[in-house]
């Protein structure tokens, strides 16, 4: 009777079907971010019929696929608002830089201060970029990989939900320094909401996104060295 | 279509170049510079990929679900560091949220104020 279950379409539809319920539910609850409401959505999907993630995981294989062609697609934005960057190019880089090296040093240094282990330690490290980059550092670092991708995307999830929130109070309001501030510490999840906010801060997020992941990488270079 | 297969198109080359060359960046980002390269150097047109480049950005977050359920599904077998990854995690998105907001803040040029009111009129 489950053979429905097992076509590589129930995924497909389950996933779509949520997103779009969560969307219409965030027309009229603002606050509950739409990545939280489908996903919990198809959890408890999955966990009242009993369906195992791993086969979940294997069916929505094209919505991970088109990933690649929708971060492309972010060049869009950027193309698009090529006179603002080249105007704030200081602004990018430094706050980029700034950004990379808190990521790294701040999860380290609260984690090892929150006796976690060293595996966590390890992996926690990359957690401000995508995690395909996330996972390469990790890696090379000794660390869990999937611990690495869980990490990254719960920073993500974390960062495009609260982000603009916590930058409103804080003063950080202006599309550019939003649009960094999301890019920088969650990465697609944060380009994503920043897009919702403007198209400015979109493509500024977009650009934080790929120069922390460029910035990123290269920081690790001395820290494998100096770890041996 | 025929942007969408463009952007198809550089996600596979960013993909193989990737893999070509053993580069530090994954697949998207390198197709997301070669597209922007492609941009900037007139290969491609903006109005051949502008409507299929807004329809999957503004469904950014439906492709980031499959990996939402993959993390939720791992957060049972955290056990004891489960406090420490927390405190690690929510503490130092904050840092870089903030440390990146106001260092592009403080470096942006003076008199750029009008950007503040982008998303009034939006």
């Amino acid at each position: 009777m489950n053979v429905f279950l097992h076509d590589p379409l129930f995924g497909l539809a389950i996933t779509v079907g949520a997103y779009a319920v969560a969307r219409g539910i965030h027309s009229r609850l603002p606050w509950l971010h739409p990545i939280l409401s489908s996903s919990a959505i198809i959890l408890v999907l999955l966990a009242l019929l009993r369906f195992p993630i791993k086969e979940f995981q294997g069916e929505v294989e094209l919505l991970t696929a088109l990933l690649g062609p929708a971060t492309v697609a972010l060049g869009v934005p950027i193309y698009k608002h090529r006179r603002l960057i080249r105007e704030r190019l200081a602004a990018v880089l430094l706050s980029v830089l700034a950004g990379s090296v808190t990521g790294i040093v701040s999860a380290g240094l609260l984690v090892y201060a929150a006796r976690g282990s060293h595996e966590v330690l390890l992996s926690i490290l990359p957690k401000s970029v995508s995690s395909p980059i996330g996972i390469e550092i990790s890696r090379q670092l000794g660390g869990n990989p999937e611990l690495s991708v869980m990490f990254s995307v719960v920073t993500g999830v974390l960062g495009g939900v609260l982000g603009p929130a916590f930058l409103y109070k804080a003063g950080l309001r202006d599309p550019v320094s939003l649009g960094l501030a999301m890019g920088g510490a969650a990465h697609g999840f944060g380009t994503a909401r920043s897009l919702q906010e403007s198209e400015t801060a979109g493509s500024f997020s977009a650009l934080a996104m790929g120069l922390t992941g460029i910035v990123t990488s290269l920081l690790f270079v001395p820290i494998y060295f100096w770890l041996g | 279509m025929r942007g969408f297969a463009i952007l198809l198109g550089f996600s596979l080359a960013g993909v193989l170049l990737h893999d070509a060359l053993h580069l530090p960046l994954p697949g998207n980002v390198t197709g997301l510079l070669l597209f922007l390269a492609a941009l900037f150097g007139k290969i491609v047109k903006l109005e051949w990929v502008e409507q299929s480049a807004n329809l999957l950005t503004s469904h950014l977050l439906l492709f980031f679900i499959p990996y939402v359920i993959g993390a939720a599904a791992l957060i049972p077998f955290l056990g004891s560091n489960a406090v420490s990854i927390a405190v690690g995690i929510v503490g130092s998105t904050f840092a870089v949220l903030w440390v990146t907001g106001t260092v592009a803040k403080k470096t942006a040029p003076r008199g750029e104020e009008e950007t503040q009111d982008e998303r009034l009129s939006a």
